[in-house]
C-alpha cells in the first residue's frame, strides 16, 4: 500500500484523472445527498417532537447547525487545499482552493441567516452579539478577505498562492478567534440570552441533526467536486482531452 | 579564485539591514506623525458624535483607544514592503543567501518603532481626551506596548500578501482586520479592567503570548509571500 | 568549474552551459523572454519545465549556497534612492559578503561615483543611480553575474568601463550571463543565445 501512495497523489494531481473519476462519483453522491438531506429534513420537521421552551422555532437548527459546521470546515478544506498546493505545487489543489471559497462563504451566509431568523422568535431580536454569532461573522470575513485577495490577482497561479498562505494564515487565528470571542462573551453575556443554553436534547432530536449533518457534508463534497470540474475544463479548455470531450458531447446532442 | 569565502552571519545580516530600515525611517521621519495626528482626529470625532457627556465617554473609552490605536497602526501596515519591493531591495533581499525570516522580522521590528510604538506612547492622551478612568491608564500602555507588536506582525502579513498589487490599500485593512480580533479583544479587556479596578495581570498575560506567537510565526508567512509576489 | 544548465517551455528545448571564464549573452526581441530566462536562472520564477542545474545540482535543491555564488541585477536594481551610495552598498554586503569600508569606496570611485559617496541616490542623475548597482559588481567575489539590461541609462565611457569589468570578471574565472541591446564589444570571444519571437 505504502508504494501505491505516490503514484494515487500524482493522479490526484491530474486535472484530467479528477475530471473523469469525479464525473464518475458525482450521480451516486448526488443521489446520496437528496436522499439524506430529504429523509433528514422530513424527520427533523414533521416527525422529531416539539421543544417544550421553543416550541416549533427550534427546528430550524436543522438547518442552521450543519451549515454552521460545513462553513468552518470548509474553511480547513481551503487551508489543506491550499497547503498542498504550496508544497506539493499540485494544480488541482490550486483549483480546489478558488473553489472551495465561495460554498463555504455561501454556508456562512446561511448559518448566519438561519441563526437570525431562529433568533427573532427566541430573543425577540434578529441580531445578538453572543459568542456564536460573532464567531460566524468573523469567519465570514475570513472568507471574504480570501475571496477578495483572490480576485486582485491577475494569474491565477499566484492568486491560488497567496491566498493558500491567508488561509493557512487563517487556520492558525480560527481557534484564538474562537477563543478569544468565547472569553470575550462570558464576559459581557447578558442575563437575556441564558435560555438559549442549550437544553439536553432528546434523542429522537438529534437523531435527524445528525442525518441532515451528513446530508451537508455531502452535499458540500458535491457541490465542490462539481465546481472543481468545470474550472478544470475552463483551464485546460486548449489541451486536447477537453477538446475530445466537447466534441464528444457535441455529437451526442446531434 | 572567486567566490566569497564567508557570507556574512544571520546575526550581521539582520543588524544591517535593521540599521537601513532605522535609516530608512529616520530620512521619512515625517511620516511618523502622520498616524498619531489620525488618531487624535478620530478622537475627536467620538465626542462630537455622541455628545460630550463624560460619563458615555468614559464608559467606552477603554475599547475606542484601543480601536482607535488598532486603525492608526493600520494606517501605515499597506507601506511595509512597498518602496523596497519597487526600487528592487527586496529582491535583493530574498536572493541574497541569508535566511528571509530574521530579515523580515527585522524589518517589521522598524515598522513597529515608528508605528505601534509612538501610537501607544499618545495613548494615554487620547484615554484622557475621553475621561478614561485612572485605573485604566497603566493597562492600557502595557496592553498597547505588546499588542502593537502582534498588529505590526499580523499587518506585515497583509502587506506582504499584497505588495505586488499596485493598490493595496483597502484590501490590506480587510484581510488583517478580521485577525487583529483576538488582539483587541485582550487588550481593551485588560484596560477595562484597569478602569473597574479588577485585577487584568491574566488578559495582559494572555496577550503576550499571542505577541510571542505571532513574532514567531507571522515572519515565516511573511517571507512566503513575499518570494510569491516576487515571482511575477 | 561549470555550470550546467537546460531547460524548456516558453522557449521549447533550449539548452545551453555556460562554463567558468565564459561571456554569455542572451539576445532576442523584446517580449522573447530574456527577462523571464534571467529571472529563471535567478530562482525568481519557477515556472518552467526542465532543469537548471549548478555545478550538477538543481538549484532549488541547494539555494542557499547557490544564493550566495550569483550577483543578480534586474531592471529594478535594488537602490534605495533615499539612501546614499555608501550605505546602499553598505547593506548590500551586510547580507552578501564580508567587505571593510575601504572595499566600498574604491567600488564607488571605480564606477565613477568619487565624490558622491555620501549624498542621497534622489540627487543622483538616473545614469548615477545605475551606477551605484554597478559598484557592486566591482566589490562582488561571487563567481556567477546574472545582468539584466546591465548599460540601460550608462554613458558612453560608462560602457566601455563596463565592458572591461566584463572581461576582468570572466579572466578571473567568473561566468556572466547577460541581456543587452547595445552592440557587446569585448576583448574576448562570447557566447550568444538567440530567443525565438516571444510565444508567451
Amino acid at each position: 500500500m505504502a508504494i501505491k501512495w505516490p503514484l494515487f497523489f500524482h493522479k490526484l494531481g491530474s486535472p484530467r484523472w479528477f475530471y473523469r473519476i469525479g464525473g464518475m462519483w458525482l450521480p451516486w453522491m448526488a443521489a446520496l445527498t437528496s436522499l439524506l438531506l430529504l429523509v433528514g429534513a422530513v424527520w427533523g420537521l414533521a416527525f422529531a417532537p416539539e421543544d417544550f421552551k421553543q416550541g416549533n422555532s427550534y427546528r430550524i437548527i436543522y438547518v442552521h447547525v450543519p451549515a454552521a459546521f460545513i462553513a468552518l470546515a470548509g474553511y480547513y478544506v481551503m487551508a489543506l487545499a491550499g497547503a498542498v498546493s504550496l508544497i506539493w505545487k499540485m494544480k488541482v489543489a490550486d483549483i480546489v482552493l478558488k473553489c472551495a471559497a465561495p460554498i463555504g462563504a455561501a454556508m456562512t451566509v446561511l448559518a448566519l441567516f438561519s441563526g437570525a431568523v431562529w433568533g427573532k422568535p427566541t430573543w425577540g431580536t434578529w441580531w445578538v452579539w453572543d459568542a456564536r454569532n460573532t464567531s460566524m461573522l468573523v469567519l465570514l470575513f475570513l472568507y471574504l478577505g480570501i475571496y477578495a485577495l483572490y480576485n486582485s490577482f491577475e494569474r491565477e497561479e499566484q492568486a491560488a498562492k497567496v491566498c493558500a498562505v491567508l488561509a493557512l494564515v487563517g487556520t492558525v487565528n480560527i481557534p484564538i478567534i474562537y477563543k478569544s470571542v468565547d472569553w470575550w462573551f462570558t464576559l459581557h453575556q447578558p442575563a437575556t440570552l441564558k435560555i438559549t443554553q442549550a437544553s439536553s436534547m432528546h434523542a429522537s432530536m438529534w437523531q435527524p441533526l445528525l442525518v441532515m449533518i451528513a446530508g451537508f457534508y455531502l452535499l458540500y463534497a458535491t457541490l465542490l467536486i462539481q465546481r472543481v470540474r468545470v474550472e478544470v475544463l475552463y483551464r485546460e479548455r486548449r489541451t486536447r482531452w477537453v477538446r475530445d470531450i466537447v466534441l464528444q458531447a457535441g455529437s451526442v446532442r446531434k | 579564485m572567486l567566490g566569497p569565502e564567508q557570507v556574512p552571519g544571520s546575526l550581521e545580516a539582520t543588524a544591517g539591514t535593521l540599521r537601513r530600515d532605522l535609516l530608512l525611517a529616520y530620512r521619512r521621519r515625517g511620516d511618523i506623525i502622520n498616524p498619531l495626528v489620525f488618531a487624535l482626529i478620530v478622537v475627536t470625532l467620538f465626542p462630537l458624535g455622541i455628545g460630550p457627556g463624560e460619563r458615555l465617554l468614559a464608559e467606552i473609552a477603554p475599547g475606542l483607544v484601543w480601536v482607535v490605536a488598532l486603525l492608526a497602526c493600520l494606517l501605515s501596515t499597506d507601506s511595509i514592503f512597498r518602496d523596497d519591493y519597487l526600487d528592487g531591495s527586496l529582491q535583493q533581499m530574498l536572493l541574497s543567501p541569508q535566511p528571509g525570516y530574521f530579515l523580515v522580522q527585522a524589518k517589521v521590528v522598524v515598522h513597529w518603532l515608528v508605528s505601534g510604538l509612538p501610537v501607544t506612547l499618545m495613548a494615554p492622551l487620547l484615554g484622557l481626551m475621553l475621561s478614561m478612568p485612572g485605573g485604566g491608564y497603566l493597562p492600557l500602555l502595557v496592553s498597547l506596548l505588546f499588542g502593537t507588536i502582534s498588529l505590526s506582525m499580523i499587518g506585515a502579513i497583509g502587506a506582504g500578501l499584497t505588495v505586488g498589487l499596485k493598490r493595496g490599500g483597502v484590501l490590506v485593512a480587510l484581510i488583517v482586520l478580521p485577525l487583529y480580533i483576538p488582539v483587541m479583544i485582550f487588550g481593551s479587556g485588560a484596560v477595562v479592567a484597569g478602569c473597574e479596578g479588577r485585577p487584568y495581570s491574566g488578559q495582559l498575560a494572555v496577550l503576550v503570548a499571542l505577541t510571542v506567537l505571532a513574532s514567531v510565526l507571522a515572519p515565516l508567512a511573511i517571507t512566503g509571500a513575499l518570494r510569491i509576489n516576487m515571482d511575477d | 568549474m561549470t555550470c550546467e544548465r537546460d531547460h524548456r517551455l516558453l522557449f521549447e528545448d533550449l539548452s545551453f552551459t555556460l562554463s567558468a571564464g565564459r561571456v554569455l549573452q542572451v539576445a532576442g526581441a523584446n517580449g522573447s523572454g530574456k527577462t523571464t530566462l534571467l529571472r529563471f536562472l535567478a530562482g525568481i520564477s519557477n515556472a518552467y519545465s526542465g532543469d537548471i542545474l549548478w555545478r550538477g545540482d538543481p538549484i532549488h535543491k541547494v539555494s542557499a549556497h547557490y544564493r550566495s555564488q550569483f550577483l543578480y541585477l534586474a531592471h529594478a536594481p535594488g537602490v534605495s534612492l533615499s539612501l546614499t551610495a555608501l550605505e546602499n552598498l553598505r547593506w548590500y554586503f551586510s547580507l552578501n559578503q564580508h567587505i571593510d569600508s575601504q572595499a566600498l569606496y574604491h567600488g564607488l570611485r571605480e564606477v565613477g561615483l568619487e565624490g558622491y559617496e555620501d549624498v542621497p541616490g534622489f540627487r543622483l542623475s538616473a545614469g548615477q543611480q545605475r551606477r551605484i548597482a554597478l559598484a557592486r559588481l566591482v566589490i562582488s567575489r561571487a563567481p556567477l553575474w546574472i545582468l539584466d539590461e546591465p548599460f540601460t541609462a550608462i554613458d558612453r565611457g560608462g560602457v566601455t568601463e563596463l565592458e572591461h569589468l566584463l572581461c576582468r570578471h570572466a579572466r578571473d574565472g567568473g561566468a556572466i550571463v547577460l541581456t543587452t541591446h547595445h552592440a557587446l564589444k569585448l576583448d574576448m570571444a562570447f557566447d550568444r543565445v538567440e530567443l525565438e519571437e516571444g510565444q508567451c
